[in-house]
């Protein structure tokens, strides 16, 4: 049962950590900000999920576990929200997404 | 494993410090910041667990509720700039 | 292995220090001291200090972003530029960094045991905190008990803050209290929908953290200061969610001054209950029949009271930025 609950820990902290650093280079290397924040924000949902869930599984049935459930649920909750708030303020500031005419 | 994840949740701390840096206009920053605080929420679970201190969870579960605060702000500040200024907020 | 994510995350503070001073968008300028201040609560919780880690998360990268931009929605957007180069402050700078790099050469190491400071009275403290507090949280224990004085000082430094900042910006009419501005400053983010709707989710649950913190904080990291910016940012949350005119109705100011003026009289009136019982100034034994459950009486107390006045300067400046008529 631990070597099943440290295999799964395992996985789901290398894939968050690597979904975070996928985050990290989409929002560096992405032209417009729109896309940017579309990579930002995804990945930091999803990579927070990953992570913590990563860490529950090694807390076993504590109050740190509850913690670390509470800490995922306000992430889950205000991250799109603050991804909304965001692309909607750079909307209402009339920033316009990059146009781009591919010549085929 | 703890390591692992650590390392990864730092370097992108650089990236996102080098989009707050680089940006050109203020959301990118603004995006930067919200995704550094994501971070800083992350690292301090892992290395919670790391020091093997889990009483320390209390700072994440703080500066999770808080980060959402600032991006708020930032929303209202640049719908009462848009309102008073009636421009395109393109700025450098 | 942690040593060396503290230095490298020192080296991404001195980037953000960089960028925040080469800044000309004021803007910006916030935002990286945002980010300086985040990178800044990690330091601190690396190197093991978790209520200095948690104040500094709470009150620069929440609460100071939000006061921070409300006082830029008052002035220009960009620094005035530079007339000419100041040549005798780079002097003076240089010179002073130059002589502190060379006195850090005779700092003991980090975490050395032989070290000054942990010779003196922290030895002290450590082994004496069981017998006569006996709360698990030592910081707190220094703070509330050993060294109540300096925390009366802070306390009362926090106090003459709120009061200068209602000196300066409170804007007198007949009635004496502050005239909002107009009514699309005033109504705040109500026609955005997802917003209104989560933050009014997480009002409840950040005053409740808040109050954990606060009486929690014997036993982990928390305490008065990091209680007061929590539940300060949780009705800064609400205010700028649903409008000025709302949250002045929840919290006016004059709940708020009675609050600011409440609290340092609370703590003084503990200090002034330990003469009265027997004992001496800010002295909890004589609180209660048993030493320590005086000085656990007293410890409460008092971080109630710097809790009740952290959250009243943090609105009262709050507000006063936010409510104060738009420039023309």
């Amino acid at each position: 049962m631990e070597l099943v609950l440290d295999f799964a820990s395992w996985v789901l902290l290398l894939t968050g950590g690597a979904f975070v650093f996928i985050g990290g280079i989409g929002a560096l290397r992405m032209p417009d900000f729109y896309t940017r924040m579309h990579a930002a924000s995804l990945t930091d949902t999803l990579g927070t999920i990953l992570v913590l869930l990563g860490i529950i599984l090694q807390a076993g049935v504590s109050l740190a576990a509850v913690k670390l459930a509470a800490i995922m649920v306000f992430l889950l909750l205000t991250c799109p929200t603050a991804a909304y708030a965001l692309a909607n303020a750079a909307r209402l500031a009339r920033l316009a997404p990059e146009r781009r005419v591919r010549d085929e | 494993m703890y390591l692992a994840a650590s390392v990864a949740i730092l370097v992108t701390m650089a990236l996102a410090l080098a989009r707050a840096l680089l940006g050109p206009t203020v959301y990118d920053r603004v995006l930067a910041v919200n995704m550094f605080g994501t971070k800083t929420v992350l690292l301090l679970s892992v290395i919670a667990f790391l020091y093997g201190r889990p009483d320390f969870l209390d700072l994440a579960l703080a500066y999770a509720l808080i980060n959402f605060i600032g991006v708020l702000a930032v929303l209202k500040f640049v719908q009462d700039y848009a309102l008073r200024h009636q421009e395109p907020g393109e700025e450098s | 292995m942690v040593t060396l994510f503290g230095v490298f995350l020192l080296t991404l503070l001195v980037i953000t220090a960089i960028g925040i001073v080469r800044a000309q968008h004021l803007f910006v300028a916030v935002m990286l001291t945002g980010i300086f201040s985040l990178q800044m609560a990690a330091v601190f919780f690396i190197l093991d200090a978790a209520d200095v880690a948690l104040t500094e998360a709470a009150v620069g990268a929440g609460v100071a972003t939000v006061l921070l931009l409300g006082a830029l929605a008052l002035t220009e957007d960009r620094e005035k530029p530079a007339k000419r180069r100041a040549w005798i402050p780079i002097v003076v700078v240089s010179v002073t960094t130059l002589m502190v790099i060379y006195a850090t050469f005779d700092q003991p190491r980090l975490g050395d045991a032989e070290a000054p400071v942990h010779q003196h009275v922290a030895p002290w403290y450590l082994e004496e905190t069981p017998r006569l507090i006996d709360i698990p949280n030592v910081v707190t224990a220094i703070l509330a008990s050993f060294r109540g004085y300096d925390t009366l000082g802070e306390l009362f430094v926090i106090f003459t803050a709120g009061i200068g900042v209602l000196f300066l910006l409170a804007n007198p009419s007949e009635r004496g209290t502050l005239t909002l501005s107009q009514s699309a400053e005033a109504t705040g983010l109500r026609h955005h929908l997802v917003p209104r709707v989560v933050g009014r989710l997480i009002v409840p649950f950040i005053l409740l953290f808040g109050l954990y913190v606060q009486f929690h904080g014997d036993y982990g990291p928390g305490g008065g200061f990091q209680a007061g910016a929590l539940i300060s940012a949780g009705f800064i949350l609400y205010a700028l969610v649903e409008g000025e005119t709302m949250a002045l109705r929840a919290l006016s100011f004059r709940l708020l001054g009675g609050m600011i003026a409440g609290g340092a009289l609370l703590f003084v009136a503990v200090g002034i209950a330990g003469i009265v019982l027997g004992g001496n100034f800010l002295d909890y034994s004589v609180l209660a029949a048993d030493p320590v459950a005086g000085q656990h009486l007293g410890i409460m107390l008092v971080e109630v009271a710097v809790g009740i006045t952290v959250t009243g300067v943090l609105l009262t400046i709050f507000h006063s930025f936010a409510a104060r008529e738009q420039r023309s």
